[in-house]
């Protein structure tokens, strides 16, 4: 059963032109210039109850369009969208019921209110049973610490203690579709990686499933099983973190630590044969990189005999690298099977 | 219920409860929500109520101003349009400690959220935005008429010939007239708010508005002294509902039947304002356009 199905999803937003120089704003008195901007171009996609789904791009990709239409706060200019069995824009007050949100960059809580007077608030928003809420909101505060938070006022938080407050907001009514739009933006490491411990949780034990949009990649590795990647509002990728990986990785590197000092050229000659490359910062430190057709094992085998060897380290390409050389290239496709559709897509109307 | 179709009892969680008994016991929460966010505004109000100290002062002089403006008017005189001197010090009295109570800044509150995008937030809330504004403003109104209009009124008394009327119609009339104010007073604010979602900036519309609602409504000069032509154009507007006619059911100028008859006035202008504040918020969902991504 799918959480979340989009069709054919488009987002087209009109914005008024400003025209240059003082005729130009005296003109726009009169007759306004729109230009219609195309935030979301026509994506599909389905995301199954229970999964945690990834949904990155670069700024301005349509990230946020989407995110705003599958919470039925914006409605789509065209397409398909039913998130939870309802369609969001249509019965927003009943569909909102069913979901969460988070928005790392705004808050949801009462400025000048105690975070429990929130809380207590949005389970009479909510309509959430008061045995229910007790159960629940003892839950979530031991399970994210905030007992001694809970009588203070929310400008009175830091951004950490605050995020975390956030969270239980979104969760209360116990959704179960939850969106979070750059959840831990701004947050320090400990934070970060408590708040992605308890969204694994939550998704394993009660099967929340989880849409997120990310800058931050270790984000997606320490969560998501699937990425959307989005590019000027189209989708260029959908499909699992691993296969991307896999595709994308162009190679390993291996680094040598030596016991005694050992020569650059002495490395290369071992390899003879072999399409590696090394490169060294001293002689005691060695790097060599393997191209993905090559076993490591053949390159380890040639040098572990014949070398002092102290440590060796293999490095696999991470998801930083790769997620840059695909916005480089534009599409997610392998650059030489996917020449024909990377014309074809420049060839299109120029982004407005 | 049966759209929910994606969430089959095997799902790991139990359903909500559906039945007749808790979908009633939820009506009521929500109701309570409503009532939180009267209680919460007063009690943030009451929070920053120094700030109120000098508004007392500021409408204490605005009414001393206006005093001595229609005394020096007045002269040797002693009626014109129909108000005699000592009903025209009570007029202004009364009309700016009504202005205490039923003026707020919705407007400005909600187009702030729709340029700065805070709207997302109320629209993922199982509530109406519009409705829950209101409510606010309904706390702040309380905060407005027990900390700022009755302390405000007593001082003007003691300042001012003000003459208070002794039939308790006018009273009874006026108090719930005053309700009515507010909330046509309200409404327009909403209006006005709402249109940031069509204007750019509406900055000068807010303005406008403003300079609208104090001069059409007669607060400044009482509707009977406009040239005839335009108090014939004023008394078809919603303007003259929020301060003249209440404000002229205080100072006895309208009693008996008369009194209902400019409630019914002012009934109907509240019920008239729905409509555009229905429509706005429709086409305002259309094509919201949430600032800074």
């Amino acid at each position: 059963m799918n959480a979340i199905e989009v069709q054919d999803l488009r987002k087209a937003f009109k914005i008024q032109k400003n025209r240059e120089g003082l005729k130009g704003a005296f003109a726009d008195l009169f007759k306004r210039q729109y230009q219609e901007v195309i935030a979301v171009k026509d994506i599909t996609f389905a995301i199954p109850q229970g999964e945690i789904c990834g949904y990155i791009g670069e700024n301005g990709a349509g990230k946020s369009t989407t995110i705003k239409m599958l919470t039925g706060i914006l409605v789509p200019t065209s397409g398909h969208l039913k998130v939870g069995g309802y369609v969001p824009y249509e019965e927003r007050e009943r569909f909102v019921q069913n979901i969460g949100v988070v928005f790392g960059q705004r808050s949801q809580l009462w400025w000048d209110i105690g975070v429990i007077e929130s809380f207590q608030l949005l389970r009479k928003v909510y309509r959430v049973p008061e045995q229910d809420f007790k159960k629940r909101l003892d839950e979530l505060v031991e399970r994210l610490k905030l007992q001694d938070l809970l009588n203070r006022p929310v400008r009175k938080l830091s951004l950490g203690q605050r995020m975390r407050c956030e969270l239980v907001a979104a969760l209360l009514h116990n959704p179960s579709i939850l969106f979070l739009d750059e959840p831990t933006i701004g947050l320090d490491i400990m934070v970060k990686s408590e708040i992605r411990d308890f969204l694994k949780d939550m998704n394993r034990e009660h099967g929340t499933t989880i849409l997120l949009t990310t800058h931050d990649l270790q984000d997606i590795e320490a969560l998501c099983s699937r990425v959307i990647m989005l590019d000027d509002g189209r989708i260029i990728y959908d499909g699992g973190l691993e296969e991307l990986k896999q595709r994308w990785g162009t190679g390993r590197e291996v680094l040598f630590q030596f016991g005694r000092a050992t020569k650059l050229e002495t490395l290369r000659q071992w390899t003879e044969g072999l399409a590696v490359t090394w490169s060294a910062e001293n002689e005691l430190n060695a790097k060599v990189w393997i191209p993905l057709e090559l076993n490591v094992s053949d390159v380890l085998g040639r040098v572990v005999g014949q070398a002092d060897i102290t440590d060796i380290k293999i490095i696999e390409t991470n998801t930083d690298e790769i997620v840059r050389s695909i916005y480089q290239s534009g599409s997610a496709n392998k650059p030489e099977e996917a020449a024909g559709s990377f014309m074809a897509e420049t060839t299109e109307a120029p982004h407005v | 219920m049966s759209k929910r179709l994606s969430f089959t009892p095997s799902s790991p969680r139990p359903p909500r409860p559906e039945g007749r008994n808790s979908r009633h016991s939820g009506k009521r929460l929500l109701l309570g929500a409503y009532l939180d966010f009267i209680r919460i505004r007063f009690l943030t109000m009451l929070a920053y109520r120094i700030n109120y100290y000098t508004g007392i002062l500021i409408y204490t002089l605005n009414i001393g101003v206006n005093y001595f403006t229609w005394k020096a008017i007045y002269g040797e005189g002693d009626s014109l349009g129909g108000f005699t001197a000592v009903q025209m010090t009570t007029y202004v009295a009364v009309s700016w400690m009504a202005r205490a109570f039923y003026f707020n800044n919705l407007d400005r509150e909600i187009s702030t959220d729709i340029r700065d995008g805070s709207i997302a937030i109320q629209f993922i809330r199982p509530y109406n935005y519009v409705f829950a504004k209101m409510m606010q403003g309904l706390g702040e109104g309380m905060f407005r008429f027990l900390l700022f209009m009755i302390p405000g009124m007593a001082i003007a008394m003691l300042l001012f010939p003000v003459q208070l009327p002794t039939a308790p119609s006018a009273w009874a009339g006026f108090l719930v007239m005053l309700v009515f104010s507010f909330l046509i007073n309200s409404q327009i604010n909403v209006i006005t708010g709402l249109s940031a979602f069509f204007i750019e900036n509406n900055e000068g519309v807010m303005r406008m508005k403003r300079v609208i609602v104090d001069l059409f409504s007669g607060l400044i000069v009482p509707i009977s002294l406009f040239p005839g032509w335009l108090s014939k154009v004023l008394e078809v507007l919603p303007f003259q509902a929020i301060t003249y006619l209440p404000g002229s059911v205080f100072t006895g100028r309208v009693q008996g039947v008369g009194i209902w008859n400019v409630l019914g006035i002012q009934v109907f202008w509240f019920a008239a304002l729905i409509i555009p504040m229905i429509l706005l918020y429709r086409a305002a969902r259309q094509r919201l356009f949430v600032q800074g991504g």
